[in-house]
């Protein structure tokens, strides 16, 4: 009688690979903290709104940093034009908020398609630079044309009609907080799709080596482009959701501070790992929120000290060290 | 049949004052084990590069298949059944050993680019992936990372991968290099296994490998061929002794 | 002189001084990112620094200003050293995300560390009385600070270039540049010379942070403020080139003091869209090489 390991079954590793896109019983556990936070903390919903959304920004964000291993310091450039593109639909009568979404993510897809094709082509400090220097741009475009993004003052005026004609945008925010919910669950499953498809495993590939996917025949360039274009979108919902939930648009949202602080905390969640985004934004927020106000300086050093003992240490972040943590856990 | 499995015709490349190959006119037949040899500095790597479009020629053609791909890009050739194996180990570190082969063949296949259908649901890619790995001994390396592997091991997976892109024309770029003694009979059995269909060129400084693998034996010094032949002419050619600082030991 | 000259003269002018200034502070960046490969972002930290140090020493101890420049500039590059030796060298063959995490988290803690000593306010320089008012040259007058500025950058200026060129130092900064091991191994010790490169470079841009004080006002946020145009003169000068990045300094100079002048309502657009065309055609910046 053959026992288990030599009954002529898969291979363990074949198995592995072939079973790792299932769902486990623990990807369920952000989406209940989430509806339990809206149950527990109905005065928060507000801060609870500004969270999903920078988790779905900075999940747009995993998707080209942390898989595809491009070094972005600009990525708020697709956030803002998301958020104005709404902005200024909204203002000029197009309030259905739902059409909205899309129109500013199709704005923000065509946005990265363009930009990718041009700088994608770099790589090192000046694809470094031209991601910054493309969102400076932006920056400036949109602080010039005043007559359209209100410039300086900020777009004011952005009203949005109830979503579905049923669910208006209430002053508690919990139509707010439910509306992004949603969106960044739609959002997680389109890109934990991508990121067990093919697709997302060439591009692990090309982060791990470009030169090695250039040698198995890969078009490295048509799927860096493809892969900045949707988190492009993503980002730009993520932007369009601000924009409808605070029915303002500053020009913060494109920012060099909010690119560089997306990055920050999704390398403190840990990059590359699909929850990142669900650990980091959270943590960095909450903190900032409890923190930065009352100990400015205090938490400004901190946060400093924290990304060089993160980039000395070279940990993937809060998931890398519970990782660490349930390995010596299993071994007692 | 007239066409070579790969030909470059009048290949030549320069930096400035600096020529790296000149005038270099060279044919692998369908089926051959051929070895490209040469003092350090020759111009090996290069001209491997040169071929597999790494470099751009400053003048002259490679054919691949009878076909000029001399302006295809990298990838494009190796869609075109080219495949090479560099001289240092270039893997995916983070990856699984079958992951690293299971890329190469999801590229060959053609299902690399599907954006919403599950990896692990691939049309068998896996499966295939792990019988490459059988086939060259390293299947219970299969789910260990590649930076976790001695340095041999990690060769083995080097040329797994290449044989993985079902290559008409295969480059193997010093597979000998860096690997033990004892490691690297495993890679010269695994080379002598490969199928006999495959051209298989080989860079090597390792003589007793070159002749123990190679049918005809191309002689490359500061970037233009000096002799080509037999590994008993070569052997034999009292220019190629003088190249070298030692005498190569004949078969 | 009719006001289209004069306007022209006041753009080259004061474009000739903001050059200065630009290209002493970044001119330490192009070679230590030539030289270590190390994309340092906060490195116009160093150049702060250096402006409140000077500023300080100046305004509380009544300290001369070229000793004061002095003892900037040595400090500065003193602590950098201590810096590059502790922490910085632990990174040379990281990947460049680290890299960037662990200089932008320098430029937090720098950042605090400022207000908390200096306050939230921008530290005015007071050049010292032989350097105030204006003196006459041809047909018009010029600020006589920034006519310092324009000829101390250029001595500066050439005392690197000779420097570079002439001496056993600068022979091995440009071998270890071109080729680093091609340059270990011909015995070149490369650790010391990171060291001593990246003190340099460091002392380097305090002195044109304290001198440029004028023109670039020395607060908090100075290092992320004045990223961009440091990298930009870095990155189209070319990484390791003391050349290029002077030319990028004097054509980011004069066009961001033109555009001012001339086309206010366009603000910096045009200074990027610029670099964006400049590093679209050269990848490696004007004088920069691929490595």
């Amino acid at each position: 009688m053959t026992t288990l390991a030599e009954a002529p079954a898969t291979p363990s590793a074949i198995a592995a690979l072939s079973r790792r896109h299932r769902l486990r019983l623990s990807e369920a556990l952000p989406w209940v903290i989430a509806l339990a936070c809206f149950f527990a903390f109905p005065e928060y919903l507000a801060l609870g709104t500004q969270i999903l959304i920078s988790i779905l920004f900075a999940l747009s964000l995993d998707l080209i940093l942390g898989y595809g291993g491009i070094v972005t310091l600009g990525q708020a450039a697709f956030f803002g034009v998301g958020a104005y593109t709404a902005g200024i639909l909204a203002v000029h009568g197009w309030t259905e908020p739902l059409s909205g979404l899309v129109a500013a993510g199709a704005v923000a897809a065509a946005l990265g398609a363009v930009t990718g094709l041009i700088l994608l082509r770099t790589e090192g400090l000046t694809l470094l630079m031209l991601t910054l220097v493309v969102a400076e741009m932006i920056r400036e475009g949109a602080n010039k044309a005043g007559q359209w993004t209100g410039g300086a003052d900020g777009l004011q005026g952005v009203s949005i009609a109830p979503i579905l004609g049923l669910f208006r945008f209430d002053i508690y925010r919990r139509t707010s907080y439910l509306y992004a919910l949603v969106v960044l669950f739609l959002a997680w499953l389109v890109v934990r799709a991508i990121v067990h498809s093919p697709f997302g495993r060439s591009l692990t590939g090309i982060r791990e080596s470009v030169t090695r996917m250039h040698a198995i025949g890969s078009p490295v360039l048509r799927r860096l482009v493809t892969a900045y274009a949707i988190a492009a979108a993503l980002s730009g919902v993520a932007g369009a959701l601000l924009a409808q939930t605070e029915q303002f648009v500053s020009l913060e949202v494109l920012s060099f501070g909010r690119s560089g602080v997306v990055v920050i905390m999704l390398i403190l969640g840990g990059a590359g790992r699909l929850y990142g985004a669900f650990v980091g934004v959270p943590l960095y927020m909450l903190a900032q929120d409890q923190l930065a106000e009352q100990f400015p300086i205090y938490w400004s050093t901190g946060i400093g000290l924290l990304l060089i003992a993160v980039a000395l240490g070279a940990r993937g972040g809060v998931l890398d060290l519970w990782d660490g943590a349930l390995a010596r856990m299993r071994r007692r | 049949m007239s066409e070579g499995a790969l030909e470059t015709r009048g290949l030549c490349k320069s930096f400035g004052a600096l020529t790296v190959a000149s005038e270099i006119d060279f044919r692998l037949e369908p089926g051959a084990r051929h070895a490209l040899i040469g003092p350090n500095g020759a111009g090996k790597t290069t001209f491997v590069n040169l071929v597999t479009g790494a470099l751009s020629p400053s003048r002259g053609r490679v054919l691949l298949g009878g076909e000029d791909v001399t302006a295809l890009p990298q990838a494009r050739r190796v869609k075109r059944g080219l495949a090479r194996t560099f001289q240092i180990n270039t893997l995916f570190r983070g990856l699984s050993v079958l992951e690293n082969v299971a890329l190469a063949i999801g590229e060959r296949r053609g299902v690399a680019g599907q954006l919403f259908r599950p990896a692990g649901r691939r049309s068998g890619v896996v499966e295939e992936a792990y019988a490459a790995l059988e086939r060259l001994g390293i299947a219970e390396d299969a789910d260990r990372l590649v930076r976790e592997l001695p340095y041999g091991r990690q060769r083995l997976v080097e040329i797994a991968v290449a044989i993985g892109l079902d290559p008409k024309v295969l480059l193997l770029d010093e597979p000998a290099a860096g690997v033990p003694g004892a490691e690297s009979s495993i890679i010269v059995e695994t080379i002598q296994s490969l199928p006999a269909e495959i051209a298989v060129l080989i860079i090597e400084h390792d003589m007793d490998l070159v002749f123990r693998i190679a049918r005809r034996i191309t002689v490359l010094v500061q970037g233009s061929i000096l002799v080509e032949g037999t590994p008993e002419e070569i052997a034999a050619d009292p220019r190629v002794r003088e190249v070298y600082l030692g005498e190569p030991e004949p078969a | 002189m009719s006001a289209a000259l004069d306007s022209v003269v006041s753009i080259v002018f004061h474009g000739l001084a903001f050059a200065m200034v630009l290209y002493l502070v970044s001119v330490g960046l192009s070679i230590t990112m030539g030289l270590m490969g190390f994309v340092n972002l906060a490195h116009g930290a160093f150049a702060a620094l250096g402006g409140y140090i000077a500023i300080t020493l100046m305004n509380d101890a009544q300290v001369p200003f070229p000793l004061a420049l002095l003892i900037a500039a040595l400090a500065v590059g003193g602590l950098s050293m201590v810096l590059e030796r502790t922490l910085y060298s632990r990174l040379y063959g990281s990947t460049e995300l680290n890299q960037v995490l662990f200089t932008i988290g320098l430029i937090f803690i720098a950042t605090a560390v400022s207000r908390r000593i200096w306050g939230p306010l921008s530290l005015p320089l007071r050049p010292p009385s032989y350097l105030q008012g204006e003196f006459d040259l041809l047909f018009r007058s010029f600020p006589a600070y920034r006519s310092f500025l324009i000829l101390a950058g250029a001595l500066l200026v050439t005392l690197l270039w000779l420097g570079l060129e002439r001496t056993r130092f600068g022979a091995q900064v440009r071998a270890a540049v071109d080729n680093r091991r091609m340059a270990q191994s011909v015995g070149i010790n490369t650790r010391r010379l990171f060291t001593l490169t990246f003190a340099l470079g460091s002392a380097l841009a305090a002195l044109g942070g304290a001198v440029g004080a004028d023109i670039l006002a020395i607060d908090p946020d100075y290092a992320l403020e004045h990223l961009v145009y440091f990298l930009i003169v870095v990155s189209v000068g070319g990484l390791g080139s003391i050349k290029g990045p002077f030319i990028a300094a004097l054509a980011l100079g004069t066009a961001d003091i033109g555009f001012k002048y001339l086309l206010p309502q366009f603000g910096a657009f045009f200074i990027y869209a610029m670099t964006l065309a400049v590093l679209l055609w050269r990848p490696h910046g004007l004088f920069g090489r691929a490595r």
